[in-house]
């Protein structure tokens, strides 16, 4: 079995104990993925298996095999071109430091697309209403699981509603 | 984290089918075991990956919801159903951690979270009943936040974390276990125990016993029902208190009442004194306040965690008055 | 500090207030100010397609063959000894390299502490490391495990087996205070400040406050855990680390291991954040110990828990300020004395104690800083040191005081603005609170909003408040840079300047172009390397006017060399330096711009491919002789809960007097992210000392709480843009205001909406049922 990270294929690690993240900073050159706090308290770890948003901190390596990791190295286009969404979030300053900025990223992508498939939040009013309203305050709840000691908070939301009313649009 | 091995087990027969030992543990969507090993909270030789069994949501011939061990929290607050029926389990599971751990966390896995005590987690500095049975409690006298108010004893005072659990507890969720040879049923109100002088057993779960789901009954109160999570921050934080409840008014009287509590008790704590002061009676905000007196009584602080009894009285009020509405 | 030390800065600046302005830097304003082309316009921020990338390279992801990595078993008791060790397990465990522990540490000289004195010295925690069996604080490294991964080095550190023989320490913030040592100066200014009569102010007052503030240890949490990547070659050290103060730490390092200043050579071209807290620790220093011994380069990255065992955080306070005024308002006298923990082993002050000298005229002061000494890890610098809690009780009580007045806040502000120093009498260099007041005040609504009635929605009460933020003007001397013009009209500057977020090459880069006549797009920024320039420190918000300084003096030399090197070939002939101005990519005669050369065809020339020419800033003799202090006017409004306590921050409004923002992009963020500081540092942040043992048991971003997106309402920040003449580019620092004022503005809102005086911080919702 291998892990499939941006779609290339890596061996799945002999020590099982190596998480996900470990396995990506430390053994597969792909530091764009972040350790913050290890623990799943910070989300700068976060990456998308098979399209969901997960912490990479707190996944075993192993658990990940035969699925699709992707990173934040894989956002961006292939021949380079950014990723709308990273385009937004320099264009909103969503980030001073950095740090935390892959993992907001990914964590976006991921609460994009379970907005659109109509998960609520705990801010959603209505729970049976089908797709929630698209608001600060909604953005603002998904991605409290991804902290920023910078304070680029307004950036970031700013950068997500950017993206989320161009795709609207198209 | 001490060395282990890892196997995945894709039916409930293959996750059960080597004899577990003490130290096999089923390992679910991580957010919690991982943690702990790492921390070395906890120690094992070898995991069972149950996260890729069967994970399925279905009706019951009862008109409840049996719901697989391995469902996603994610999944399981986005049912319809769920959003319909028992919206306070909704909100319940929303409110906890952060959407990343939520796609992650499974229903079983969810059940069985251990306490965020500051001191079980510090395994060099501080000593803990809960970890080494007999080794003393530093939290007590120490920072007590967090601590129980409800159900503690001289040896632990360490509350249950989980959002998810206080809902199911108010809904009277029923536990199916099976260790291969016994299937059986348990309530959740009887699947944890209090701490008494071992709070190292948490739960009645046996040795190599792998939970595979949960049902829920059908509730028409919970059509009527919230949950209401109060914590030192907006989002992803634990509770300092929370309330699940549920409310059926009928000709102007409480006609069913559940009502359940978190972040006050080692587990999720079933007000079931206050529920029998409000049954029968007409909703109002003197009768709700009475009623939270009532399942108060009991409540013993440890210094730190004095507010959470007024903080809860008022909050069970606050709770209680908005499923009233009108009503009240 | 001594009294020595107060007698050289207070004869300096009696000397220099007889001197003329213009003979001090600055004593001429920039004429940049008036002549900004890329400043002041919103850049981009140049390193912002790699970090959202994740290209940008943190010093734990420097790759390495043979690479080892590091475990750290810390220290469960506050004072004593180890009494027995046993590494034995540790060491036969599978994968591990090396177990250090005192026994088989190298010798290790005690890191030089950051002072005013060297910019080459970078400690915080001025203790031997692991050079004896002694235990000086509960956290302290006891046993470091190097292994061939970091599982491997985790498991292990499991395996050591420590028995302690304990003393009795010193952990009780109250207990401390009998043995309080009462410095003569803080900073560089002398602590007790007695000037006319407060006591006999406040007695005969007709209105007065009393009361005392508290503010508990923060930590700075930033994203990225402190991380080092070393390694040893030749005899030289290589250290890719995150820290704020580059040379610091290498010159540090150079201490410790007793190399030679250039046999240390220090990378961070990317911070994740410091805010005070990244500079030299022992992490470094054991990190390098430990692979000198293993003879591998070794990877560090602290656990978060570790962070807050070897990293310090803002020191404890408590401070009293009783504030006397008139019947109209008028303050006759500001008393503040407090107490906060700085142990004997730790260089930051808190210097809460400057706070109250600046922001208001008053009659008479009373000001003095008491220190504890406690077993802990050293305290430090944390965003706005001294400012962000000094606000917190001034601004709280002046919000007191108006409420006793019945007058209201903002008018009590305005009535007791100073027109000079209230204390020296030196002239402010750029001074306009009262702008800052309107543009906050107009763009906040204050003055539509009634605000004595009670204003409520549901089971929320709304309440609004405000407060003052201020922070100190520093220019650093020393700080240096290398301007390099190429033949094809390209600068280059170079400094071992940091980059942890505040813009630093992208503003500087603007900076150069409008420096050096140039288009953004021809001026190229290196930063983060101790090869390049010397650098100080990123802290005291000086980086972007030392730097600037740097910059300028570069220029200078830049002109004098290229006319040089021109000849009498060029229109530029018989021109001095004096005479010349950057332009259009060259240099031109001032009041003729028909003479003219460009960079590429002076180098042409010459034959030249490139010129470098450094520059250093010189000393910040401004500081001494104006008054310098950007001040700020934070509004807020929020709700509080009825029924839970919990509060809600729904609005923030900052409005900043810092001179001349250069970029307003980067500015913005730099405000916004303070004040997000201040409402952690409000309602949410607190580390916990368990006192029994001296433990830290906030020891998570679980336990410690950051505020969250939820928690930050849209933070609208407004600027006065006044250039400061005195100031390079005009501008003063603006990475520490932010944080300023924030928790007062909280606590005044909260009681605006309950009534309640929170008066110790956080404000959590315990305070308000």
């Amino acid at each position: 079995m291998r892990i499939t990270v941006n779609g290339t294929d890596y061996p799945v690690p002999d020590d099982v104990r190596v998480s996900l993240l470990d396995m990506l900073r430390e053994r597969s050159g792909l530091t764009g993925s972040k350790l913050g706090c290890n623990q799943g308290a910070c989300g700068a770890c976060t990456v998308l298996l098979d399209g969901e948003r997960v912490l990479s901190c707190l996944t075993l390596a192993v658990q990940a095999a035969g699925r699709e990791v992707r990173t934040i190295e894989g956002v961006a286009a292939a021949e380079g071109e950014l990723h709308p969404l990273q385009q937004a979030f320099i264009d909103h300053d969503g980030f001073q430091c950095g740090y935390c900025t892959p993992g907001q990223i990914c964590s976006a992508l991921g609460m994009l697309e379970e907005f659109r498939r109509g998960d609520p939040s705990h801010v959603t009013a209505d729970l049976a209403g089908g797709q929630a309203r698209f608001s600060h305050e909604e953005i603002r709840e998904r991605m409290s699981g991804n902290l920023c000691r910078c304070g680029a908070h307004n950036g970031i939301v700013a950068a997500i509603l950017q993206f989320a009313d161009a795709g609207a649009g198209e | 984290m001490t060395p282990f091995s890892y196997r995945v087990a894709t039916s409930t027969t293959e996750a059960l089918a080597a004899a577990p030992d003490s130290s096999e543990r089923f390992l679910g969507g991580g957010t919690n075991l991982v943690d702990l090993l790492r921390q070395n909270v906890e120690q094992a030789d070898a995991l069972v990956d149950v996260s890729r069994l069967p994970a399925s949501i279905d009706e019951t011939e009862d008109g409840g919801l049996w719901v697989g061990a391995a469902v996603r929290n994610t999944a399981l607050a986005a049912d319809p159903r769920i959003g319909a029926r028992y919206p306070m389990l909704s909100r319940a599971l929303l409110s906890g951690a952060s959407a990343q751990i939520r796609n992650m966390a499974t229903v079983g896995g969810n059940l069985l979270q251990r306490t965020r005590c500051a001191y079980f987690y510090d395994v060099p500095g501080a000593r803990c009943n809960k970890r080494v049975s007999g080794a003393g409690c530093d939290a007590i006298g120490g920072f007590t936040r967090y601590h129980a108010i409800l159900g503690a004893s001289e040896q632990c005072a360490a509350t249950h974390p989980s959002d998810m659990c206080v809902a199911l507890m108010a809904l009277d969720t029923v536990v199916h276990l099976d260790d291969g040879n016994e299937k059986r049923r348990l309530p959740l109100s009887e699947f944890y125990r209090l701490p008494g002088n071992t709070p190292h057993f948490e739960t009645e779960l046996r040795t190599g016993e792998l939970v595979t789901g949960i049902q829920i009954p059908s509730c028409r109160a919970a059509v009527n029902s919230t949950y209401r999570k109060v914590r030192d921050r907006s989002s992803y934080a634990f509770a300092l208190v929370s309330v699940a409840a549920a409310m059926r008014v009928e000709n102007g009287v409480i006609a069913d009442i559940r009502l359940a509590l978190g972040g006050v008790a080692p587990r999720p704590w079933r007000a079931a004194k206050a529920e029998a002061a409000l049954a029968g009676r007409a909703p109002s905000q003197e009768a709700f306040r009475n009623a939270a007196d009532a399942e108060l009584a009991d409540a013993r602080a440890l210094g730190g965690n004095a507010f959470k009894i007024p903080l809860a009285r008022s909050t069970i009020a606050a709770v209680l008055g908005e499923l009233a509405g009108d009503a009240a | 500090m001594s009294k020595l030390q107060n007698a050289i800065v207070g004869g300096v600046r009696r000397v220099l207030g007889q001197v003329p302005a213009g003979w001090l830097p600055g004593g001429t304003p920039d004429p940049l100010i008036q002549r900004r082309v890329s400043l002041g316009t919103q850049q981009p921020r140049i390193d912002g397609p790699d970090k959202v990338r994740g290209g940008a390279r943190f010093a734990a992801e420097v790759p390495m063959d043979g690479l080892l990595y590091t475990a750290l078993v810390h220290a469960t008791i506050a004072r004593g000894r180890i009494a027995e060790l046993d590494t034995g397990a540790a060491e036969a465990a599978p994968g591990v390299a090396l177990v250090m522990t005192h026994r088989n540490a190298p010798k290790l000289a005690v890191p030089p502490p950051i002072g005013m004195t060297s910019m080459k010295a970078a400690g915080n925690n001025i203790l031997p490391i692991m050079q004896d069996p002694e235990i000086r604080w509960n956290g302290q490294t006891v046993a470091l495990i190097l292994a061939e991964s970091q599982e491997e080095a985790d498991h292990a550190a499991t395996l050591v087996q420590v028995r302690y023989e304990t003393e009795r320490a010193r952990t009780r913030f109250e207990e401390a205070k009998a043995d309080a040592r009462t410095p003569d100066s803080i900073l560089i200014e002398k602590n007790r400040l007695l000037k006319g009569n407060a006591e006999a102010a406040l007695t005969a007052a007709a209105h007065r406050t009393d009361a005392v503030y508290r503010t508990p240890w923060y930590n700075h949490n930033p994203i990225e855990p402190h991380a080092a990547t070393v390694l040893w070659k030749d005899g030289r050290l290589i250290v890719h680390d995150a820290t704020q103060m580059l040379n610091g730490t290498a010159g540090s390092l150079a201490k410790v291991f007793g190399l030679k200043d250039d046999q240390v050579h220090v990378s961070s071209p990317f911070v994740g954040g410091g805010f005070g807290g990244k500079a030299l620790w022992d992490h470094q220093i054991l990190a390098a110990a430990a692979a000198k011994l293993a003879k591998r380069p070794v990877r560090i990255v602290l656990r978060r828990s570790s962070m807050y065992r070897l990293i310090g955080g803002r020191a404890e306070t408590e401070q009293r300020v009783a504030l006397a005024a008139d019947a109209r308002g008028k303050l006759t006298a500001l008393l503040h004395h407090g107490y906060s923990v700085k142990p004997l082993h730790s260089v930051c002050d808190e210097q809460y104690g400057l706070t109250g000298r600046s922001l208001y005229a008053c009659e008479s002061f009373d000001i003095v800083q008491h220190h504890l000494d406690l077993d802990v890890v050293a305290n430090t610098f944390m965003r706005g040191p001294g400012e962000a809690v000094g606000t917190f009780a001034i601004e709280s009580a002046i919000d007191e005081l108006a409420h006793d007045i019945g007058m209201d806040p903002v008018a009590l502000r305005l009535r007791n603005l100073p027109d000079r120093d209230p204390v020296s009498g030196a002239p402010h260099s750029q001074s306009d609170p009262a702008k800052a007041w309107q543009m906050g005040a107009d763009q906040f609504g204050w003055n539509r909003w009634e605000r004595r009635s009670t204003r409520r929605e549901g089971e929320w009460r709304l309440g609004l408040g405000c407060a003052t933020g201020t922070f100190p003007y520093a220019r650093m001397p020393g700080m240096s840079v290398r301007i390099t013009v190429d033949d094809e009209g390209r600068a280059t500057v170079a400094s071992a300047a940091h980059e942890m977020g505040m813009g630093t090459a992208t503003v500087q880069r603007q900076h150069a172009a409008d420096r050096l006549g140039l288009p953004l797009e021809r001026v190229d920024v290196r930063i983060g390397d101790t090869s390049l320039p010397f650098a100080t420190m990123a802290g005291g918000s000086s980086q972007t006017a030392s730097l600037g300084a740097a910059i300028t003096a570069a220029s200078s030399k830049l002109a004098g060399e290229l006319v040089r090197l021109a000849g009498n070939d060029t229109p530029l002939a018989g021109l001095r330096a004096n005479d010349l101005e950057f332009a259009e990519g060259g240099l031109r005669c001032v009041g003729d711009p028909s003479r003219q050369e460009s960079f590429a065809s002076i180098l042409r020339r010459a034959g030249r491919r490139q010129i470098s020419v450094e520059g250093e800033s010189s000393a910040p003799l401004e500081m001494l002789k104006f008054a310098m202090h950007s001040t700020s006017a934070i509004f807020c409004e929020l709700r509080v809960s009825e029924a839970t306590g919990e509060v809600r921050v729904t609005r923030l409004v900052g409005a900043f007097d810092c001179g001349r923002i250069l970029n307003p992009k980067t500015a913005a963020s730099q405000f916004r992210g303070g004040m997000i500081m201040g409402l952690g540092m409000a309602l949410t942040e607190e580390t916990l000392l368990d006192p029994r043992n001296g433990r830290i048991m906030s020891a998570s971003l679980t336990d410690y709480h950051v505020p969250v997106h939820l928690d930050l309402p849209e933070i609208d920040v407004l600027w006065t843009d006044i250039p400061d003449p005195r100031a390079p580019m005009g501008a003063r620092g603006i990475g520490e205001i932010g944080i300023t004022g924030v928790a007062a503005a909280v606590a005044n809102a909260v009681f605006n909406a309950t009534g309640k005086r929170v008066r110790d911080l956080p404000i959590t919702l315990d305070k308000l049922l």
